[in-house]
């Protein structure tokens, strides 16, 4: 029986996913050994026309991490469904939008004019540009259009299998693969991970009081965080109680609150919208001004609650700005 | 009829009404079109519309079409699901599907009076149709439970309306707490001397029915008191009320005043609220001889026990440097107590009846009318003072200079049918004026002057009580007072000039009079706003707690098992008053008497995914969610659930999930009524 196919490629994204992969370390071994390796233009050498070249469903199974945010990148998202049987969704920005995603809070002259002119540490007098298409000397070469906005992957194309987190953890990753390959697969559409938030497997959520009362919210650099104490406890937001559980509870444990890469359960629409709800409705004052001021303790609120969900949150984009 | 249950994976077929409403709907709305577009949606499987849907032949076509047609969902665009969406349940029922396969679409209310554009609001009686047709499949049978109701009531307020209402209850065997905010129960009318048309004397009607509260077993009577929180719901209020400190023990008291004759202040010297200032009382005082109860109070602002100011919690020191003469003169009975402090109360009733009342006009807002400036401009209500027996003048109607008025002015509608005050009219002014007319004349022998914009005297005996006090010799001006001034011929005796133009003669009348008396009117009581939310009432726009339906449901309100009473719903006289405090009884009563409540089914429950974070149980307003120690997570308490839904909205993980209210049900709803197509 001739061994799976499997494909990797990125998007919009940090390269994190990537590492993620590699993270399996030694077990990367059995996955190299179980499975055919037939496109990972990361780590070996493959063209975009490798991939045409091949029949249509020939791929066992695509893990695609990165947000759409380019003309190029939904291409070869396009590609890659009609070449795989199962398109995976790998990492917070495939599955929510992710950190590129906060750029669906400005328009793209916007952040362009950021980018190349307006950025502390861009140096550029004259204020250049990259261009879409450059003719020099009788040829012309092309680069991808940035979309207006961006995208999860299901946004842009059907999508088989989640695989959430920033990055998504050897152990889950391995649950995946193992998934796939022994035929285990859960129904189409879910999100390999429990269901639960992860207060669940949080060690602090003992502390958690049931009132909470919030008089001041506070970052975590502005205060000596107790190791044991729930984070929500001392202050400081806490993005657990609304975000997917399967990670061993990795920050908390690590001394830093969730910022709920995990996404939502699947019994949610919008995890900022959860999160912000629960949070407001246990602020201690009722009247608008001390609200106003335990509030502010929570500079950014877009970045804190839809720090990995903007872009498939219910609002997903600034009202103006166009669809793609 | 077997219920008829349908199968997992029948398909669902969509039973959609469209009412006419008479015209109501009808005129605006194109029911034909709207009945025309819901045919062509999604398991719609009949579609009609019908002249009036919560008529029994309306209710019989649903009941037909589910038998004939197999509906298995209900869709019935009509009216507000407050009036008839029980109709329709239960005709779903009858039917013989479980009620909750119906949803209602309210397109009178929310669309046909409140648009004029035709073609507009038929396009959005479709998109409403549209939402609850796309929401109705995802509807699941539900179960109506029934709720034990405490059988004791809560009666807020201590005027003739709660009076009224409180013997009435506690007659007929039910527990009842009576709340008064002042020392004594009584409120207005206890203050009145006369009341008209009869003209038979307020007390003595009032005072037998204040002695039966202060002695009846059936009535635990907390004056000078007030309720602090209500939490709770029909059938099940847990109320706190806040007794203030009178520094006399209400037990030991027995009312003999030797308290009162011994205080080291010989004279009385200070106002005295009961007589409106009028008066004067001593630190230790008897609000007024027939209190109820019984029983003297201390103002620790004045007694020279206690230390001047408040504490920063709203408590007074004892200072201990009064001979205490008081005490000494209440001897054994032991019933002063310097040292009493609030003490709070914890109940628990099944029904409440708010009899709050309502606050004099402050004439003061009308400055060219001199109250406050003139010592001869007087209140209507201080004027019931000078006249009644026990009033501070013992019944003289002298001005504050002691001398008795030859002419007397009384101005209509202060601070009532007036744009720059209160539009509304506080109906009894035009009356008591009468009334007070009569009085003065009687105690005086005075001129009376009556101005007045319309002389309004509707209801039983009363416009005869018009005709026998105009006949009575009384002049009875049409015309708005337009300014009150000292006479200029005559200011060293206060003698005052009222200004008006008499409307029917056409002629600018100056009248020097030597008292001038405003027929204030009825305001909304200053804590009405706080009571409002305290109990979960409505307001009108004036500030009248609103009735459920100003025709057909008057003393109860949008808060299952809370009923008003007299003025707090309204300006109304004293058998109005009487009469909706006797409504309010039988309201609390017959729910009291059903011994239960249904609740509707649109509880919370929890599902196994709560990962027991607890962000939702301090929210509950009914305190229904608690955590489950054994499996660290929450669990709802399905009776104490009131379907509020604040736990739903709040859980992060979504893992509270509504009857009624899921999410797949209200996504499916806002999917409908934004439509492609109708926009």
């Amino acid at each position: 029986m001739p061994k799976p196919k499997v494909a990797f490629y990125w998007c919009a994204s940090c390269g994190g996913c990537e590492e993620a992969v590699v993270d399996l370390a030694e077990d990367i071994l059995g996955v190299v050994e179980a499975v055919d390796i037939v496109f990972w233009p990361c780590a070996m050498d493959f063209k975009k026309a490798d991939v045409e070249a091949m029949p249509d469903q020939s791929i066992t199974a695509t893990l695609l991490n990165g947000a759409i945010r380019t003309t190029e990148q939904e291409e070869m998202a396009r590609l890659l469904r009609r070449k795989s049987q199962f398109l995976i969704a790998y990492g917070a920005c495939a599955h929510l939008g992710g950190i590129p995603g906060l750029a669906n809070q400005f328009s793209r002259e916007q952040v362009l004019r950021y980018v190349y002119e307006e950025s502390p540490s861009t140096v550029n007098e004259t204020r250049q540009r990259p261009q879409v298409k450059f003719a020099e000397h009788g040829r012309e070469v092309s680069l991808p259009q940035l979309h207006h906005v961006v995208r999860a992957l299901d946004q842009v194309v059907d999508v088989d299998y989640y695989v959430p987190g920033c990055p998504p953890t050897p152990a889950l990753t391995k649950a995946a693969v193992s998934a796939l390959l022994e035929n285990r697969l859960p129904p189409k559409g879910s999100v390999i991970a429990p269901d639960t938030a992860l207060c669940e497997e949080c060690p602090r959520k003992a502390t958690k009081p049931t009132n909470l009362a919030f008089t001041e919210f506070k970052r975590p650099h502005q205060v000596l965080m107790d190791p044991d104490t729930c984070f929500l406890a001392q202050g400081v937001v806490c993005m657990g109680p609304g975000t997917r559980s399967g990670c061993a509870a990795a920050c908390t444990v690590g001394g830093m609150p969730c910022t709920g890469c995990f996404g939502p359960t699947s019994r949610v629409r919008d995890q900022g919208l959860k999160m912000l709800s629960s949070l407001c409705a246990n602020v201690a004052p009722k009247e608008e001004g001390d609200i106003n001021k335990v509030l502010a303790g929570i500079p950014d609120p877009v970045g804190t609650f839809y720090r990995y969900g903007l872009a498939k949150s219910l609002l997903r984009r600034k009202v103006n700005l166009p669809v793609n | 009829m077997k219920p008829i249950v349908p199968k997992k994976n029948e398909p669902v077929r969509i039973g959609f009404y469209i009412c006419h409403c008479g015209t109501n709907i009808a005129s605006v709305v194109d029911v034909e079109a709207v009945a025309k577009y819901a045919a062509t949606l999604p398991n719609v499987a009949v579609s009609r519309t019908y002249k009036y849907m919560c008529s029994d032949p309306g209710q019989e076509l649903i009941q037909q079409d589910i038998q004939e047609s197999r509906l298995n969902r209900i869709v019935v665009a009509a009216c507000s699901p407050l009036l008839h969406e029980h109709t329709f349940r239960k005709a779903t029922e009858a039917g013989g599907l479980n009620p909750f396969y119906f949803q209602m679409v309210n397109i009178r209310e929310h669309d046909s009076w409140v648009h004029t554009d035709r073609t507009e609001a038929t396009r959005k009686a479709m998109a409403l149709a549209r939402a609850a047709i796309q929401r109705v499949p995802h509807h699941k049978p539900l179960e109506v439970k029934k709720v034990g109701i405490n059988p004791n009531v809560l009666i807020v307020g201590g005027g003739i309306g709660g009076i009224h209402a409180a013997l009435t209850l506690a007659n007929a065997g039910k527990m009842v707490y009576l709340v008064e905010k002042e020392a004594t129960i009584g409120g207005h009318m206890a203050k009145f001397d006369k009341t008209f048309p009869t003209l038979d004397c307020a007390m003595c009607v009032l005072s037998p029915k204040m002695a039966a509260i202060g002695s009846h077993p059936n009535i635990h009577l907390w004056t000078y008191s007030e309720v602090a929180k209500v939490d709770g719901y029909v059938g099940n209020f847990k109320v706190t009320v806040r007794r203030k400190p009178r520094y006399i023990l209400e037990d030991l008291c027995t009312g003999c005043q030797e308290c009162v004759n011994a205080c080291v202040y010989k004279d009385a010297k200070f106002a005295d609220e009961f007589n409106l200032g009028l008066g004067k009382r001593k630190p230790i005082f008897l609000p007024f001889p027939q209190a109820i109860p019984p029983v003297t109070m201390i103002d620790p602002e004045v007694c020279l026990n206690f230390k001047r100011g408040k504490n920063p919690d709203g408590s007074h020191t004892v200072s201990d440097k009064c001979k205490k003469t008081c005490v000494e003169a209440c001897g054994d009975r032991k019933a002063i107590d310097f040292k009493q402090t609030q003490e709070i109360k914890e109940i628990t009733v099944g029904t409440i009846i708010v009899a709050t009342g309502f606050q004099i006009f402050d004439a003061r807002r009308i400055p060219y009318y001199g109250y406050g400036v003139y010592p001869n401009v007087y209140n209507a209500l201080e004027v019931e003072r000078l006249i009644n027996a026990s009033g501070p003048t013992e019944g003289e109607v002298i001005l504050r200079n002691g001398q008795v008025p030859k002419k007397v002015a009384i101005v209509h509608c202060v601070g009532s049918r007036d744009e720059n005050t209160n539009r509304w009219c506080s109906r009894v002014c035009c009356l008591y004026s009468l009334k007070l007319a009569h009085l003065i004349k009687e105690h005086t022998h005075a001129e009376v002057y009556n101005f007045y914009i319309d002389m309004r005297t509707p209801g039983k005996g009363m416009e005869e009580f018009y005709n026998r006090i105009a006949e009575e010799g009384m002049h009875l001006i049409r015309g708005r007072v337009a300014d009150v001034y000292p006479d200029p011929n005559d200011g060293a005796t206060g003698r005052l000039v009222v200004q008006a133009e008499d409307t029917l003669t056409n002629k600018i009348l100056k009248i020097p009079v030597d008292m001038v008396v405003l027929a204030t009117g009825l305001e909304p009581h200053p804590e009405a706003e706080s009571l409002r939310r305290m109990f979960n009432l409505s307001c009108s726009s004036e500030g009248w707690f609103l009735e459920r339906h100003p025709k057909l449901a008057p003393v109860n309100t949008f808060t299952d098992g809370i009923f008003l009473a007299g003025c707090c719903q309204g300006p109304k006289d004293i058998p109005d008053t009487v009469a909706q405090a006797g409504a309010a009884a039988a309201e609390a009563f017959a729910l009291i008497d059903k011994g239960h409540v249904e609740q509707e089914p649109n509880t919370a429950y929890i599902l196994d995914d709560c990962c027991g974070c607890k962000s939702c149980i301090p929210l509950c307003p009914y305190t229904a969610i608690s955590f489950a120690e054994d499996t660290k997570k929450a669990i709802i308490n399905e009776t104490l659930c009131k379907g509020c839904g604040t736990c739903v909205a709040s859980c992060p993980s979504g893992s509270i999930v509504q009857n009624l209210f899921e999410d797949v049900e209200i996504y499916s709803e806002i999917d409908g009524v934004l439509a492609e197509g109708l926009f």
